[in-house]
């Protein structure tokens, strides 16, 4: 609720260049929403949703550069490989109504049916994250090759590309377009958030926790997990295409290797398993690099490591788990001001009552297989 | 004929290589089960050591070694990879054992900061450095012993960390100021190793050009297998290793030393790794960027292989390196120029080296559609196997 106040604010605070930064960052919170959707509840590492969040990206791209052309005209790359004539699978994307379906249909399909090949021979664990890294790479490599196609390397850019007779590129349509951004967070929060309250949400949890015996309880894991994959797919997708439009420019870097991985570490640090911490991690982290990478962009890859190591080996809930399992009391306690506690509050500040504590939480069950 | 032993010389050349990257992953990830994302870098680091070796040797006292350089750069990279790999283990995979994906997280936070550490080292950044571990590590030396045992000493223990960091930036980029310490070390550019003269020519057999350095890397892989299956199956260490994996609370009731056991493996495998880095310098020049390339293909050939079996990753290497010959050069049109249009335009299409890459990894993922556990599974009445 709190994110939403604030972009009522915003847009009237932060000049056009800081907003349409926060809008990019807010729509890559769609996608670490699906990141923690699979990883945070269902405890699937994937390394390749680079794949889905590109796709959605090329979908808006291809309908943004054939939108604003004449009649029997090509986008202008085409002509630069010798092709004469639309490729087949660019004809759909002039209908904005396909597009729209398209953007999230695709990776939804893609990630099904990836999903669903994977997951139906019970490959999981670093398995599946080696998998999908290796998916990645496929289409990485497609796309990057593919000059005749989709233009390569250099990519489709969208924002001198006119929607509704406006340039995309222009501020107005920027601002309108993080509207549409902070909209469609909120709607995927609350979708994730109806996905993971019920009894489908406990069964993410099961399969994270103990796979096995959810199986030998007479449910099939690979029916859950398909979707879930199949919903984070279609998350990515519609991030990516607000990404695009947001940033101007869609390519292969998209696929790259790194990028995946970042989102991983957005959900890790914002707080995986909650809903909340997928979008602020996104936000801070995206901003955090923006910043870090003007002022001393060598440093960037240094602070990025750091926060691997630090989130995984001393902050394994990330911000949000940290504060909901009381982070400020017990630091608070370090500080002699001890909390109150319903029995015997002396227990919460002897240190080796704590480590006690400590030591027996983590050894029990349910942390990763 | 001749196409066919070139088809196989060639395979055999990519094949070589992958299986030297593979071989310390094969190691680490199938004796121990740790994914260890950073074992690209541990390559490169290999690789730059190939190049410091090459360097010194140049011109000193010790030129009369020079034309040997690349002999002597083999121990040396297996050391300065396996410390590496040690100082990761000890400080950083120990504690996440049993946790794979965390792992993975992990030393790919490591891979980026050992990619980053090349690019800008430089002798301020290292007297920097070695202020900052020296100030942590010392700090409750000498402070009172008592701060050391309060309910606030995690926050002083992370201060006294942050004031060892701070501490040292600043006297590093203080430092950067004068010149001659500022020159980074290696920069961001690549690096070129220039083979000696006695591996630049080529040998003609059978009608096939077969490069010196090519040879000299299979037979480096070679040499690297027979080593690593002699140190597996008949030593000491190897045959602890072994118990080890099979059964880990039984081998540590026998009087075992795992958590040694588990330190000499990543030792051997992150060495290895640094070996793999020498052969590559050979291919051509070598960045920062190094450890990317190889190492997602490396897992493919380990994963496609199947656990714990050395075996299985060398025949999935060559397999993987003669398959991505075959079709990234297109010789099947060579032997058959008279194939079916659609096959033909087929093969065309992934007739390069990126899209070749594209046909090989979907024929792996299709290949583990029926044999989830790779070309030798191992045997097991696990459900989780």
């Amino acid at each position: 609720m709190l994110i939403v106040a604030a972009s009522l604010i915003l847009p009237a605070v932060l000049p056009p260049f800081r907003l349409n930064l926060l809008g990019r960052f807010l729509s890559l919170g769609i996608v670490a929403l699906g990141v923690d959707l699979i990883w945070g509840y269902t405890g699937l590492l994937s390394l390749g949703q680079g794949i889905f969040f590109a796709l959605g990206g090329y979908a808006i791209g291809m309908h943004l550069s054939l939108n604003s052309l004449e009649p029997g005209q090509l986008p202008e790359f085409f002509g630069l490989y010798g092709v004469k004539e639309l490729p087949a699978f660019w004809q759909p994307f002039a209908s904005p109504v396909f597009t729209l379906i398209a953007l999230w249909t695709i990776p939804a399909l893609v990630a099904g049916l990836l999903g669903y090949l994977v997951f139906r021979n019970r490959i999981k664990g670093v398995y599946f994250s080696i998998l999908t890294q290796a998916a990645l790479l496929v289409f990485f490599n497609f796309f990057n090759g593919q000059q005749r196609l989709i233009n390569g390397t250099n990519g489709l850019k969208t924002d001198t590309a006119r929607l509704f007779g406006e340039l995309v590129g222009s501020d107005a349509m920027q601002r309108n377009l993080f509207w549409l951004t902070v909209l469609l967070v909120v709607a995927a929060w609350l979708l994730c958030r109806w996905l993971t309250r019920g009894r489908f949400g406990d069964a993410l949890v099961a399969i994270r926790d103990d796979e096995p015996r959810m199986r030998f309880t007479g449910y099939n894991p690979t029916a859950y997990k398909t979707l879930v994959f199949t919903v984070a797919g279609a998350l990515a997708g519609i991030s990516g295409a607000l990404y695009t439009v947001q940033s101007g420019i869609v390519s292969p870097q998209y696929m790259a290797v790194p990028f995946s991985i970042e989102m991983v570490i957005w959900v890790a640090v914002g707080g995986r398993g909650t809903l909340i911490g997928a979008v602020l991690g996104a936000v801070l982290i995206n901003y955090a690099k923006s910043l870090i990478s003007e002022q001393l962009p060598e440093t960037w890859l240094f602070v990025q490591g750091a926060l691997f190591l630090l989130v995984v080996t001393g902050l394994p809930d990330g911000l949000v788990g940290w504060w909901r399992q009381g982070g400020l009391q017990q630091l608070l306690a370090m500080l002699g001001r001890a909390p109150r506690a319903s029995t015997y509050p002396g227990l919460d500040l002897d240190p080796a009552v704590q480590a006690e504590k400590s030591s027996f939480l983590s050894q029990r069950p349910g942390g990763e297989p | 004929m001749t196409l066919f032993l070139d088809t196989l010389f060639n395979g055999l050349a990519i094949g070589s290589v992958l299986m030297l990257a593979a071989l310390g992953l094969a190691v680490v990830f199938g004796l121990m089960g740790v994914i260890n994302m950073a074992h690209g870098e541990l390559m490169m680091v290999g690789a730059y050591t190939t190049y410091v070796v090459q360097n010194l040797l140049k011109d000193g006292p010790l030129e009369a070694l020079f034309p040997v350089y690349i002999l002597l750069a083999i121990p040396c990279a297996f050391l300065v990879s396996g410390l590496a790999g040690l100082l990761l283990e000890k400080t950083v995979i120990r504690r996440l054992y049993g946790r794979p994906l965390e792992t993975l997280l992990a030393t790919w936070g490591v891979s980026l900061i050992l990619q980053q550490f090349v690019r800008s080292v430089s002798s301020a950044f290292i007297i920097g450095l070695l202020l900052a571990v020296a100030v942590g590590l010392l700090a409750p030396r000498f402070t009172p012993a008592v701060w050391w045992r309060q309910t606030w000493t995690p926050l002083l223990r992370a201060g006294s960390w942050v004031v060892a960091v701070a501490a040292g930036v600043i006297v590093g980029s203080g430092l950067g100021a004068v010149r001659a310490l500022h020159q980074p070390w290696f920069s961001a550019r690549n690096i070129d190793v220039t083979a000696p003269q006695w591996l630049r020519g080529s040998i003609d057999l059978a009608g096939v050009t077969m490069p010196s350095a090519r040879l000299f890397i299979l037979a480096l892989t070679a040499l690297a297998l027979v080593a690593v299956n002699w140190f597996l199956q008949k030593s000491a260490w190897g045959i602890r290793i072994r118990a080890v994996t099979q059964n880990r609370s039984m081998s540590s009731c026998l009087g075992i030393p795992t958590e040694t056991v588990d330190a000499l493996t990543f030792f051997v495998g992150s060495g290895l790794a640094g070996i793999a880095g020498v052969a590559v310098t050979l291919l051509g020049s070598v960045g920062p960027n190094l450890g990317g390339n190889y190492i997602v293909l490396a897992f493919m050939v380990v994963v496609l292989g199947g656990l714990g079996k050395l075996w299985g990753t060398v025949v999935a290497a060559f397999l993987l390196g003669i398959v991505d010959y075959v079709i990234g050069s297109g010789s099947l049109l060579l032997i058959w120029p008279t194939m079916p249009a659609a096959l033909n335009s087929t093969i065309t299409f992934f007739a390069t080296t990126s899209m070749a890459k594209v046909l090989v990894f979907i024929l792996i993922m299709v290949f583990l559609q029926f044999r989830p556990a790779g070309l030798f599974p191992q045997k097991g009445r696990m459900v989780e196997a």
